[in-house]
């Protein structure tokens, strides 16, 4: 593709090689480090899942358990594969045990390293067997039913209930949608468990649960064969829970879910640590099963301002690509994020949207990139935020875009009604087939203002990226330099979740997915 | 001609009997938006306009309908209002005081209050949203309208979002807060009600109640809303740094405290 921005290619590829040393940097600490939210994911992947009597996770219990003893540096892995070598029972049995106070795990004999993998082993294959399936069914069903056209139209469900969050996601389905995201209960990102069960409580979204994941996949699967188009369904891996929540995505064929490296850090206040070593699990299990993720740069614009801030973006989206491939993810797999938020009353601010709408897809080529609606300028004046969501269309289809958020015209008053989403596709339906091959005819007028912008954000990117390659990713975001937020390396939530990896340390399903043996 | 806008091309507005304007003096013309959750077709349309009709409406007409999916209609219907409301009788509670605009505020306070001005300010409990207490205490403000951060003589914290209440009025204690302000932004359900109600009974059950103003803020929240829940002023959509400073500065000048920067000694 002919670059219609007239980029410097030495600067992109300046600052990609930034990233890279960035995230590279970051892998070694990560390496050192493992957290109780990795340990639990390696728990669920060996089949425990459920509560004890008072309704605490049994993979936190064993956790916990194995923790206040001090043998979080050797890794559940081991704990779990010694305890079947001397008590011949199954991981989910010992979790019971543990969870009714029979047994402390860690007070057992103990067998060899080897005899704790071989025994956990067989359990490991058939999980990664169970995830594999999943894949192909994914790959399957697209097949056979086919799938919505690029941008994929994406929308939210948000009520609190399950059940009722399936009739709505049905019903978009119907109207037009590709993609539904079930938004979580807000405070969730905080909890350092993931609750069991299907719920019918919650506040502004619904909590992020395997069974709640289990309804909803098999909703969206009726509707696809009803409607003949492959529905894709999407959550959070995020927050103090991050892989935990990849796994169960993992598990009951999530297609997408929201993973970003430092977004947790910056946003939701959860320690820069515990964030950096959590996504690398998330991203290896998301890379693993062929689920795209969606970065969150989108959030940078909501609290800086969209026009001056754009080159963060780029810079993060560089940072978040070099995690990725670091987890072994596809180009295919990166939704990369950015969102439509400049203010409105900008003169030319379409423009600069264009711009950076353009410049992300030319750096990207081949990423899902994921486009946010406007937000943080939507008044309740319905009208004009229809019009808003409009202009935005017209840039997601132009550029084409992969993932588009719509955009609600009632954003800023309440969670989407039916109709509203009604609207919102229609909207997008009627500008993207109207304007669908628009970025085909267009150029831009060489040192003209939409060239401009761009070569100035990917300079700024690529000077920023160098800067924190200089500092180092951790001191730069204590210095506030993203989003305009403050992280202490030693503050936010979590930090006590994070242990140190002992000599004898082994974690099966990381180099297992990466393609290699352990 | 004249510039009043309560004069027309035809006829003097009656202010106590007013009614919605279309493109005629009291033609009451409204426009409607709403799904019914029947199949699409000839009765769901007769049930549109018959549900206009009782909800007082004239001449409902409906303009737009179609099937959202099977057993879900969406309308657009317009109607011409009967019922009439007395413009000249109403009242709304206001935040009192002038309103000034940022470099009017800093130097008021240097004049008037002869000391800094400390406020806290936080997006309390369930709510992660920050973009409401970013909106009024970060430098950058909102729609060119900076933030407390920006203003001489006030010295604001901001918490950031998911703030227990008891770390807001610790919070406010160790600094000697003129103002706590207090964020809400998610309203599903009324959790903003029960946030913002746990706030006031725990300013009360520390003994601060009158110690400290207490002030919020939301897309959600108006003056009226804010008394009712026993904070001393709301501010909603539309309102800025400016308005905020404007009011917890003259409120600190009411209150007597320009030498009294301690909590304990108010």
């Amino acid at each position: 593709m002919k670059s219609k921005l007239n980029l410097d290619q030495k600067v992109v590829d300046s600052a990609r090689a930034h990233a890279a040393h960035i995230a590279r940097d970051m892998q070694d600490f990560i390496e050192r480090h493992t957290t109780v939210s990795t340990e639990r994911t390696i728990l669920r992947f060996l089949g425990i899942d459920g509560v004890d009597d008072v309704d605490n996770p049994l993979p936190n219990v064993v956790v916990d358990q194995i923790k206040e003893a001090g043998g979080l540096p050797t890794g559940v892995a081991y704990w779990i594969g010694n305890a079947m070598v001397q008590t011949g029972k199954n991981p989910q049995e010992i979790a019971e045990e543990v969870g009714a106070g029979k047994l402390e795990i860690t007070k057992l004999p103990t067998c060899t390293q080897e005899e704790a993998k071989q025994a956990i082993m067989p359990i490991v294959h058939e999980t990664l067997k169970k995830i594999k399936a999943q894949t192909a069914k994914r790959e399957e069903l697209i097949g056979r039913l086919g799938e919505g056209r690029e941008p994929y139209k994406y929308v939210i469900v948000a009520t609190g209930n399950i059940y009722e969050d399936v009739l709505q996601a049905q019903a978009a389905a119907r109207q037009g949608a590709d993609i539904i995201a079930v938004i979580r209960t807000t405070a969730q990102s905080l909890l350092d468990y993931v609750p069991f069960g299907a719920t019918t409580e919650g506040f502004g979204g619904t909590y992020a649960t395997q069974e709640n994941f289990r309804i909803m996949r098999k909703a969206l699967d009726e509707v696809g064969e009803e409607i003949g188009r492959y529905i894709r369904l999407c959550n959070y891996s995020s927050g103090m829970c991050m892989p935990e929540i990849a796994a169960m995505g993992a598990l009951e064929r999530l297609d997408v879910m929201l993973n970003d490296a430092i977004y947790g850090i910056l946003f939701r206040d959860i320690n820069m640590q515990r964030t950096i070593v959590d996504q690398f699990m998330s991203r290896v299990i998301i890379g693993y099963c062929g689920i795209i993720f969606n970065s969150g740069e989108d959030n940078y614009l909501t609290t800086d301002d969209a026009y001056e801030a754009g080159h963060t973006v780029t810079s993060s989206q560089f940072i978040n690509e070099a995690f990725a491939l670091l987890a072994n993810i596809k180009e295919e797999q990166m939704g990369l994020g950015h969102a439509f938020e400049m203010d409105p009353s900008i003169e030319d601010g379409f423009l600069y949207e264009l711009a950076q709408a353009t410049l992300t897809r030319e750096v990207f080529p081949k990423a899902r990139l994921k486009y946010m609606p406007p937000t943080k300028f939507m008044t309740g004046n319905i009208f004009k935020g229809h019009v808003q969501d409009a202009l935005f269309n017209l840039i997601a289809v132009w550029t084409n875009q992969s993932l588009q958020l719509l955009g609600m015209l009632t954003e800023a008053i309440h969670t989407p009604h039916m109709h509203d989403r009604y609207l919102s596709i229609e909207n997008a339906e009627y500008v993207f087939n109207n304007a669908r091959h628009l970025g085909d005819e267009i150029e831009f007028k060489e040192g003209g203002i939409i060239q401009s912008r761009a070569q100035d954000v990917i300079k700024k990117a690529d000077a920023l990226l160098a800067e924190i390659e200089e500092e180092g990713l951790f001191s730069t975001i204590e210095k506030g330099k993203f989003g305009g937020v403050k992280r202490p390396k030693d503050g936010g939530h979590g930090l006590e979740g994070v242990s140190i990896k002992g000599d004898n340390y082994f974690n099966p399903f990381i180099p297992m997915m990466l393609g290699g043996e352990i | 001609m004249s510039s009043a806008c309560t004069t027309t091309a035809n006829t003097q507005v009656d202010l106590t009997k007013v009614k919605p304007y279309g493109d005629t003096l009291n033609d009451g013309k409204v426009e409607m938006a709403f799904t019914l959750p029947v199949p699409y077709g000839d009765e769901a349309e007769e049930t549109a306009k018959q549900l206009v009709k009782k909800m007082g409406f004239d001449e409902p007409n409906v303009a737009y309908y179609q099937e959202l999916c099977p057993g879900y209609t969406f309308f657009v219907v317009y109607g011409a209002a009967q019922q009439t409301i007395d413009y000249t009788s109403i009242v709304v509670p206001k935040v009192s005081g002038t309103v000034m605009d940022r470099v009017e505020c800093g130097d008021w306070i240097g004049e008037n209050i002869g000391r800094d001005i400390v406020v806290v300010g936080a997006s309390i409990e369930s709510d992660a949203h920050t973009v409401g207490i970013d909106a009024i205490i970060q430098m950058k403000g909102f729609h060119g309208h900076f933030g407390l951060e920006r203003f001489k003589n006030v010295v604001p914290y901001n918490m950031g979002s998911q703030v227990p209440c008891e770390q807001l009025i610790a919070k406010a204690k160790e600094v000697n807060a003129d103002a706590i302000l207090v964020s809400q932004t998610v309203t599903q359900k009324d959790i903003h009600i029960m946030n913002l109600t746990k706030m006031v009974e725990l300013v009360e059950a520390e003994g601060l109640r009158d110690k400290v103003i207490l002030a919020c803020g939301g897309p959600r929240i108006s003056h009226e809303l804010a008394q009712e829940l026993g904070y001393d002023a709301g501010f909603g959509p539309g309102k800025y740094a400016e308005h905020v400073m404007s009011y917890v500065m003259q409120e600190v000048q009411k209150r007597g405290w320009e030498k009294k920067p301690n909590i304990a000694d108010r």
